[in-house]
């Protein structure tokens, strides 16, 4: 897993922004870039220049699970693998995310352990 | 109101009464062809439910007004009257919350961010004093290594001094940062007593209004509420406990994703 590797954070909270971003620098990711929905964060992400997405559900404007279907059916983004960091924790919604493609689902109040364990199971997946 | 107290006082009601019983009558009178017997009952039907309509539109104006009155909704036309209106109220006050608990997040994350570096400073200076240490211990320093291992000891114990006391204080003021939830708390409160006011408001029209339509026959189109896709974000569920369709946690997020072949 690439240390370096360039990680946008979308939620539309911006204390949960700072808590991941600290989380995610504690884990040894510290390139990382924030947004506060979808429609800021798709332009963002379709400059090519991140690795890895890291999203809410819940959000103003374009949600995450929107945010995640773009994602998907953009030929560019496809591969990018995704995280969904949400207190949506209803079954119908995770299923839902596991079937627009999402890599992996972490719901709120999470720890900063299991924030850790899913993001190596992604990068894992990936790389084997 | 009771039901009891309602069903005894309702013009709707004894307007239905006294539709039965002369509904009977005008039977009666038809079929004994006396038509205009029947046509004086049919007239004297619709003034009583006339005038009850009118009775049970005043009803609802009245409470209407009141409702209004309670809400503290004002009008435009009432610029004159400064106080705020209770819903107005309402959402300054929990604009305010939002405010406080936004305050109160970034105030611990400045503080955290702030201690951090002091408790991996202590760590890494300890850590590459601990190795010195083991060396003199184990009698392999030289005496002028020892003059420096003395020299750095004596930095770093008074640098701990000071970083240790900045860490508490650092720690205190966390602590104090958590006093929005007393204040946040007997706001919500309010709001909450508010929002139940006007239910109870509310569901006072909707029964009168009930009773208008009874009279006048009247029939709404209800449009079926479109009810919310499954996968639609609302924000944290309630009552996660009482309810099958949530996942109770992370664990349970793994078991249905495992399930899914995830």
């Amino acid at each position: 897993m690439n240390k370096d590797m360039k990680i946008l954070v979308v939620d539309d909270f911006s204390t949960m922004r700072r808590i991941i971003k600290n989380l995610l620098r504690d884990l040894g990711f510290s390139n990382t870039d924030e947004a506060d929905d979808g429609n800021t964060a798709l332009p963002m992400l379709q400059t090519g220049k991140y690795d890895f997405l890291v999203t809410d559900w819940n959000m103003p404007g374009m949600t995450g699970i929107e945010l995640l279907q773009h994602v998907r059916s953009d030929e560019s983004l496809k591969t990018l693998p995704v995280l969904m960091v949400t207190a949506e924790a209803k079954r119908d919604q995770i299923v839902a995310a596991a079937q627009a493609g999402v890599n992996g689902y972490v719901v709120k109040p999470f720890t900063a352990a299991v924030l850790k364990e899913k993001i190596e199971k992604i990068f894992e997946r990936i790389d084997s | 109101m009771t039901d009891e107290n309602q069903t005894k006082d309702n013009p709707a009601n004894s307007f239905e009464n006294k539709l039965k019983e002369q509904a009977n009558q005008l039977k009666e009178l038809v079929d004994s062809g006396d038509v205009s017997g029947a046509l004086s009952i049919i007239s004297e039907l619709n003034e009583t439910r006339d005038k009850t309509l009118y009775q049970e539109v005043g009803r609802l104006t009245r409470s209407l007004h009141e409702s209004i009155r309670n809400f503290h909704i004002d009008g435009a036309g009432e610029s004159s009257n400064s106080e705020l209106s209770a819903i107005d109220d309402a959402s300054d006050r929990l604009a305010y919350v939002v405010d406080m608990t936004n305050k109160a997040a970034n105030k611990t994350l400045d503080l955290v961010e702030d201690t951090m570096p002091y408790a991996s400073g202590i760590s890494a200076e300890a850590k590459s004093l601990q190795s010195d240490w083991g060396r003199l211990q184990r009698k392999e320093m030289k005496p002028e290594e020892f003059r420096t291992l003395t020299a750095t000891m004596g930095k770093f114990l008074s640098k701990l001094c000071n970083d240790s006391d900045k860490v508490y204080d650092n720690l205190s003021q966390i602590l104090l940062a958590q006093d929005f939830q007393d204040l946040t708390g007997q706001v919500i409160n309010r709001v909450t007593g508010l929002v139940k006011d006007v239910e109870e408001n509310l569901v006072h029209l909707v029964t009168m209004a009930g009773q208008v339509d009874k009279i006048t026959g009247t029939v709404h189109d209800v449009e079926q509420q479109e009810t919310a896709t499954d996968i639609e974000g609302e924000g944290p569920q309630m009552h996660t406990e009482t309810r099958d369709d949530v996942v109770s946690g992370q664990d349970d997020v793994d078991d249905l994703l495992s399930s899914l072949g995830f």
